[in-house]
């Protein structure tokens, strides 16, 4: 199996007992988009963390409640559903004339639009156009699009300091951890871990703060208020982008969002070309899907809009910078493109039983979930039969949830169904000897035989010696360890069921010949 | 840089060349085609109606906003003046209607800001209060939207100060948020806030904790209605 792990170069590896850096934390890899484990293994060490699992568990479970109100109070929901999801269809196939009408319109109003092919370029554009403005620090909103392109860490590298500025950014920043929700990226935490972050990492803490939320949320107002005042630079993401008008929407909760796109000189936004829509008032859908299915909300706090410059409000030197970094890979693809519909609002994650139970370290991506399992290997494309990315698509029960909670209607667990079908096939059209296909041929040799079969149950005994104390047998095995790459294999109850049957039933020797039983009554 | 303009908008073409018969073949197969809008665009709940305020009130009260009622036009500086008795220092933009301030108290110190001469974010930390009109309120989703004109201001002006006294107009109160879009769509280009109740966050354990950035007060005057 250790041909299967490829564990990338990690930028830094933390020391194993470092009492600085708090359990379950994951370090900051090279690759946004592919670090760590593959997911079986990362999987099983995630679960052996307890703090965390309760802490997810105490959290998915309170959004979904949420969640389940409000989209339950909007009769039209279905509806909305569907025009967000066809609007999204639209987008993609009509995406060349879309940005092009965008760029123009955000041009005419004083904007500066920059084209990114990859990470590495657009880090480059972000990078020159803050050292154009002298400064050396930065604030940021939160963004998933500068997160996948590593960009806080490629600015370090260029001595510029970027500070986090949405709370859960900002926890996740300060305990030199990686994003574990696409939301709330440090849903991982719990209070009392968020104030021993706080209080190691930050520099004035309150005299005799408690873990209190309202009091860690207040440690938070202080540490950053001096950095909103003072930024003259500034680092967004953006929801929606209307082709249009040429109008941008960040969309949060804390107001710290509304602090970077007001308040500096200078505003770059960072965004995947994914994220136009056609119209302006399309807002009118997406404005109703995402609050409700990301933070269970009628509406969020507040919603920024702004086109270009606005004379006298706001920043005056602003740009953004349009991010393909394999989207258009995606898109050349069925799936891929199914993909990219994607709002991230996060719901598929919340209601999903694989996510609430591993985390979202588990996935080795910034974008976890059931829609990273699938957005994640699309973006990156496949390295080879070693890629951990590849173990995303069977990182799912494909109970269908996601789906029934996906705004756009993206439907995840056919998508991954489809991706698994692919990596299976790649492994035979390398004549892999697949696990699956000798798995198969192997049982249809051995139930086409009633004594065979007897045979076979009994040497069920011999796994349970394999699985030992763990009751779980990890690594099966050539050619069956295909199984056990992305799961585990229960150990065998002590007993067959023939044997039980022999034992309880002593005057009726063979099961399958009776039909006298109970079934009758 | 026009050349990764020119190479992004190349493969998409490319990309969207090839998949049109493999989309088809997928399950649930999803195809470019007119777009569905069955979602309500207009309410039998008229705007400006009882029931629309009700919805609205309800909407922020949830939000941990804080509603006053007042009953006319000339009712508004009377409230405005009880709401911020306690208010050291205050600004509001150069186009309000200054009626609203008549009644303020000596010990209100007042400051004006307009695009012309703004005042520095350092002067605006330093101001408790800040007072604006809107351009429309949702009812459903209990939002206030400005869109930066003279009597709402430059967004700085709601942002800074800790506490926000928005003044909505029975009228401007639509029941969804399709019927606010068709208003600001008339000027979709203007720096647009919208509120829905005091800055919050949910990223402690996903508890509701009111007040970190943004203004951690907010109360709205009701006109009329
Ligand atoms: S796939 Fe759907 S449910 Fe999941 S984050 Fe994206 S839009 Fe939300």
């Amino acid at each position: 199996m250790s041909t299967f792990l490829g564990i990338p170069g990690l930028r830094k590896t933390q020391p194993a007992h470092d009492p600085n850096i708090l359990p379950g934390t994951a370090p900051i890899p090279d690759e946004p988009l592919r670090w760590g484990q593959d997911f079986p293994h990362a999987a099983r060490e995630a679960l052996k963390n307890e703090q965390m699992r309760r802490n997810l568990g105490h959290a998915t479970a309170t959004i979904r409640a949420k969640r389940a109100q409000v989209v339950g109070e909007a009769p039209d929901w279905e509806d909305l559903r569907d025009t967000g999801s066809q609007l999204k269809i639209n987008t993609l196939a009509a995406l060349p004339a879309l940005l092009e009408q965008f760029e123009t319109n955000f041009t005419a109003r004083g904007g500066t639009v920059h084209w990114a092919r990859d990470a590495q370029e657009a880090n480059e554009i972000v990078t020159a156009l803050i050292k154009a403005t002298g400064e050396t620090e930065v604030v940021k909103v939160k963004s998933m699009a500068t997160q996948e392109i590593g960009l806080n860490e490629y600015l370090a590298e260029h001595d510029i300091a970027a500070y986090e500025t949405d709370l859960a950014e900002l926890i996740v920043q300060l305990g030199e951890d990686m994003p574990s929700h696409i939301l709330v990226p440090a849903i991982h935490r719990n209070r009392a871990e968020i104030k021993d972050i706080f209080l190691r990492r930050m520099e004035h803490t309150p005299e005799g703060m408690t873990d209190a939320p309202r009091e860690l949320a207040m440690a938070a107002r202080e540490h950053l208020r001096k950095k909103f005042l003072a930024a003259k630079v500034a680092i967004s993401g953006a929801n929606f982008a209307a082709a249009d008008t040429g109008t941008l929407t960040v969309v949060e909760s804390e107001g710290n969002g509304r602090m970077c796109l007001t308040l500096p000189e200078t505003l770059i936004t960072v965004m995947g070309i994914e994220k136009i829509i056609p119209s302006f008032t399309d807002l009118e859908v997406f404005m109703q899907l995402l609050p409700r299915s990301s933070t269970g909300e009628r509406m969020n706090p507040y919603t920024s809009l702004w086109t270009g410059v606005t004379p006298g409000d706001g920043p005056q030197n602003v740009h953004i910078v349009l991010v393909d970094a394999g989207r258009t890979k995606a898109l050349a693809d069925d799936v891929g493109r199914a993909a990219l519909k994607c709002i991230r609002c996060s719901a598929c994650l919340n209601v999903c039983p694989v996510y609430e139970r591993v985390g979202g370290h588990a996935y080795g991506s910034v974008y976890p979930g059931p829609i990273g399992a699938i957005l994640t290997p699309q973006l990156t494309g496949s390295t080879g039969h070693s890629d951990p990315n590849n173990s995303l698509p069977f990182a799912s029960s494909l109970c269908g949830a996601c789906f029934d909670a996906c705004p756009v209607k993206i439907d995840i667990p056919s998508l991954l169904v489809h991706l698994r079908a692919r990596v299976v096939d790649e492994d035979k059209a390398a004549h892999r000897p697949t696990g699956w296909g000798a798995a198969m041929s192997a049982a249809s040799y051995v139930m086409a035989d009633s004594k065979r079969f007897a045979l076979a149950e009994k040497g069920t005994g011999a796994l349970r010696a394999l699985a030992g104390k763990k009751g779980y047998v990890a690594k099966l095995p050539f050619p069956a360890n295909g199984w056990t790459q992305s799961r585990d294999l229960p150990a065998p109850p002590k007993e067959t069921f023939r044997q039980w049957w022999d034992r309880t039933h002593p005057q009726d020797s063979d099961p399958a010949t009776q039909n006298n039983g109970d079934n009758n009554e | 840089m026009s050349e990764a303009r020119a190479e992004i908008l190349n493969r998409i073409a490319l990309a969207l060349d090839g998949v049109p018969s493999a989309v088809a073949s997928m399950p649930g197969a999803e195809r470019p085609q007119e777009v569905p809008r069955a979602y309500r665009a207009d309410s039998e709940v008229a705007t400006g109606s009882a029931q629309a305020l009700e919805i609205l009130v309800d909407r922020l009260v949830d939000y941990r906003a804080v509603v006053h009622r007042a009953a006319s036009e000339c009712d508004i500086a009377g409230v405005v003046a009880e709401v911020l008795s306690d208010a050291g220092s205050l600004v509001y933009p150069d186009g309000l209607d200054p009626a609203w301030l008549s009644k303020l108290p000596a010990s209100v110190v007042t400051h004006e800001d307009s695009l012309t001469a703004p005042l520095g974010v350092m002067e605006l930390d330093a101001i408790d209060a800040v007072l604006t009109a809107c351009r429309v309120a949702v009812a459903d989703t209990g939002t206030i939207i400005l869109d930066g004109q003279p009597d709402q201001g430059r967004r700085a002006i709601t942002l800074v100060p800790d506490t926000h006294v928005c003044v909505v107009y029975a009228q401007q109160v639509v029941h969804l948020l399709p019927q606010a879009i068709t208003q600001l769509a008339l000027h979709p280009t203007r720096p647009q806030t919208w509120i829905a109740g005091p800055s919050a966050t949910s990223d402690i354990e996903l508890n509701r904790v009111e007040g970190v950035h943004g203004p951690r007060n907010l109360h709205v005057i009701i006109v009329g209605g």
